[in-house]
């Protein structure tokens, strides 16, 4: 079954950061061999002015007729600081949709849970199609949920630390209690982590570190889409349920049915 | 509670965090410097990715009431040619930096406040932030009030170098002016991210005091404003003494090794902070450096009110006991702070970092972020309405 986001419909359960790559170039093509539909640009990166500024083109190396282009409100600090941005972006002819980022650490780029749900449930009023990134909260997540956020975005691990799912067990809650798509975001530092969590019930991940300063970009955008897909399939074929204890292979109580 | 009233007792009994950071300054083995180095590249690249961040120094003014020693625009140096640009010839800069490529603008000034007022620097920012999407201001430093209405025109960065961490060496290179109050110097940052600047960036003049002595300070610096300033980028910079009008010489060593241990030490004890690395520095060391810890770097820079395009030419004079003497020198320009080592242009740096495999970053911040365009369009449009008229 097709990853559904708001009613539109991916094959692909693998979404790009283009953040971080060694030139626009290697980007496009790590695009390419990802298989990604999915696209997201930080909007502070870009030209929004409409002026196509040489020094700021990083949309024009990705093809809107082939990639969703989902902007990211990344360098925002509040929910009103994030809605302006979105606001912009839209007017600037960019999709209506908007992977919401409001991480006033700059450090460990950690969300605002407080700002990130004031600027769903605005920018959710306003028509935009919200998918916002969050620690991995489950009461958050339920809370984004009841005010309109077209996805949740709980992270693994903190954004470009490559260390997988340190949050498993919150996602876990997460996933079970989700009714809209569960995209991991931030940590996967390498293609097991991503299948992890798509084997955990995620519906799709989203990778860019990873794939943007490896050694070979496009190789390890291949690598990530061959994965995903395989864990994809293995959740659809039915992975079998994990136990704490072995199953023995002569049932314990097979004497109650002995006569 | 403010670093000023901090350093002496963390210094005395450093946290295990601190004397780590000390550890790693000591002398080591070339096999221990290169693992250092690795660390530093990965650690790097994995926080900031295969990037560079570019930005340029726009002088706005070279008047200055500081006696510093070491200073090309110290008040001593009474020969020295001084001229504090107007409005639109700061735009004429700007727009010279911006066609070149830059987005990012670090507004440079010498502490004078006759001739570079918070009005004055308002008023810069205020012309130029629609054009320039990221300002920055390495200034004189000022109370926390009157930083309010830089940050409301746009301004996004404050930059504050202690100079040295050293009280006795600060006192005895900085014979007279404002600059002489080492503690609110010190306390800069912390006024700064509680006026809203977003990035903060701090560093050391090396070459003034004990190099291990200086970084160790400055370590502890940063520890305290990670903690502090918590929603502030900060960036750290480690620059070296140049040769300046003034002829003063370092009076401490600290050579490529040393400089190349300290961006390491200072790069993995800090992952998320930013190094920046100037044209103090020479193209090829410049060149080496760049993949091992630097996110940010100076380009084609000129350190002199009009550098770029030779604003300001026919106004310059000499200042001698804060007042203007008219000097007969047309033809020249203003006087650098310090001379400069990699001249390269911005377009042969940009070429340079592609060819190490790192992405020349331009634009990485809107000012629409901060929405200072929205309120002045709004308070323009209000400006424009006429009046409704009032029922009698």
């Amino acid at each position: 079954m097709p990853l559904n986001i708001a009613g539109r419909e991916f094959s692909s359960r693998l979404l790009l950061g283009t953040g971080k790559f060694p030139s626009g170039e290697s980007m496009a093509r790590a695009l390419e061999a990802s298989g990604a539909q999915i696209v997201t640009v930080a909007l502070r990166r870009a030209d929004l002015s409409g002026a196509k500024d040489p020094f700021a083109n990083i949309l024009e190396f990705i093809d809107p007729a082939k990639y969703l282009l989902l902007p990211n409100t990344s360098g925002a600090n509040t929910a009103e600081e994030a809605v302006r941005l979105a606001r912009l972006a839209a007017a600037a002819g960019l999709p209506k949709w908007v992977k919401l980022e409001i991480h006033p650490d700059p450090r460990y780029l950690l969300p605002d849970p407080i700002e990130t749900l004031k600027a769903t449930e605005i920018l959710v009023g306003e028509g935009f199609t919200v998918l916002p990134y969050i620690n991995a909260d489950p009461v958050l997540a339920k809370r984004l949920q009841q005010v309109g956020a077209a996805t949740v975005m709980p992270l693994g691990a903190p954004i470009g630390s490559n260390r997988g799912l340190e949050t498993r067990a919150q996602i876990r809650i997460i996933v079970e209690q989700a009714t809209v798509p569960v995209v991991v975001d931030a940590g996967i530092g390498a293609p097991s982590h991503a299948a992890e969590a798509i084997e955990l019930g995620a519906d799709a991940v989203l990778v860019n570190t990873a794939i943007a300063v490896a050694g070979d970009p496009v190789r390890m955008a291949r690598a990530f889409r061959q994965t995903v897909e395989a864990a994809a399939e293995a959740v659809s074929a039915g992975l079998p349920m994990q136990a704490e204890t072995a199953i023995p292979t002569s049932p314990l109580t097979a004497f109650l049915r002995e006569s | 509670m403010g670093f000023s009233t901090r350093i002496d007792s963390i210094i005395a009994t450093p946290p295990a965090e601190l004397a780590a950071f000390r550890r790693m300054l000591d002398p080591c083995s070339d096999a221990a410097l290169e693992e250092m180095a690795c660390r530093s590249a990965a650690l790097t690249r994995s926080h900031f990715g295969r990037t560079m961040r570019l930005f340029a120094p726009l002088y706005l003014s070279n008047e200055c009431v500081n006696s510093c020693a070491y200073c090309g625009f110290s008040r001593e140096n009474e020969a020295i040619l001084r001229v504090t640009l107007e409005i639109e010839q700061v735009a004429a800069e700007a727009r010279h930096l911006s066609e070149e490529g830059f987005r990012n603008i670090l507004l440079v000034a010498g502490e004078h406040p006759k001739f570079v007022s918070g009005e004055y620097l308002k008023r810069c920012i205020e012309r130029l932030h629609r054009e320039i999407p990221s300002l920055s201001l390495e200034v004189a430093p000022m109370e926390t009030a009157d930083y309010l209405p830089l940050v409301a025109a746009g301004a996004e960065g404050l930059v504050v170098y202690q100079e040295t961490y050293d009280r006795e060496a600060y006192q005895e290179l900085h014979l007279a002016g404002p600059k002489k109050d080492f503690d609110w110097r010190l306390d800069t940052p912390e006024r700064a991210h509680e006026a809203g600047f977003r990035r903060i960036g701090i560093g050391v003049l090396f070459g003034l005091s004990d190099w291990r002595r200086e970084a160790t300070a400055l370590a502890a610096h940063l520890f305290h404003l990670q903690r502090v300033c918590w929603t502030s980028q900060l960036t750290v910079s480690m620059p070296r003494l140049r040769p300046a009008a003034g002829e003063f010489q370092p009076r401490f060593p600290f050579g490529d090794r040393d400089f190349t241990q300290l961006l390491c030490a200072l790069r993995i004890t800090f992952p998320q902070v930013g190094i920046v690395l100037s044209t103090r520095e020479p193209a090829t060391l410049r060149d080496a450096l760049a993949p091992l810890g630097v996110t940010m770097m100076s380009a084609g820079s000129h350190t002199e009110p009009g550098g770029y395009t030779g604003q300001g030419s026919d106004q310059l004079h000499h200042t001698v006991k804060g007042k203007k003497v008219e000097s007969s020198c047309s033809g020249l320009s203003a006087t650098e702070q310090f001379a400069i080592s990699d001249d390269r242009t911005p377009g042969e740096i940009a070429a340079m970092l592609s060819s190490r495999g790192l992405e020349p970053v331009w634009k990485d911040w809107d000012s629409a972020i901060l929405g200072n365009d929205e309120g002045k369009m709004k308070k323009e449009k209000r400006e424009k309405t006429p009046p409704k008229p009032t029922a009698c």
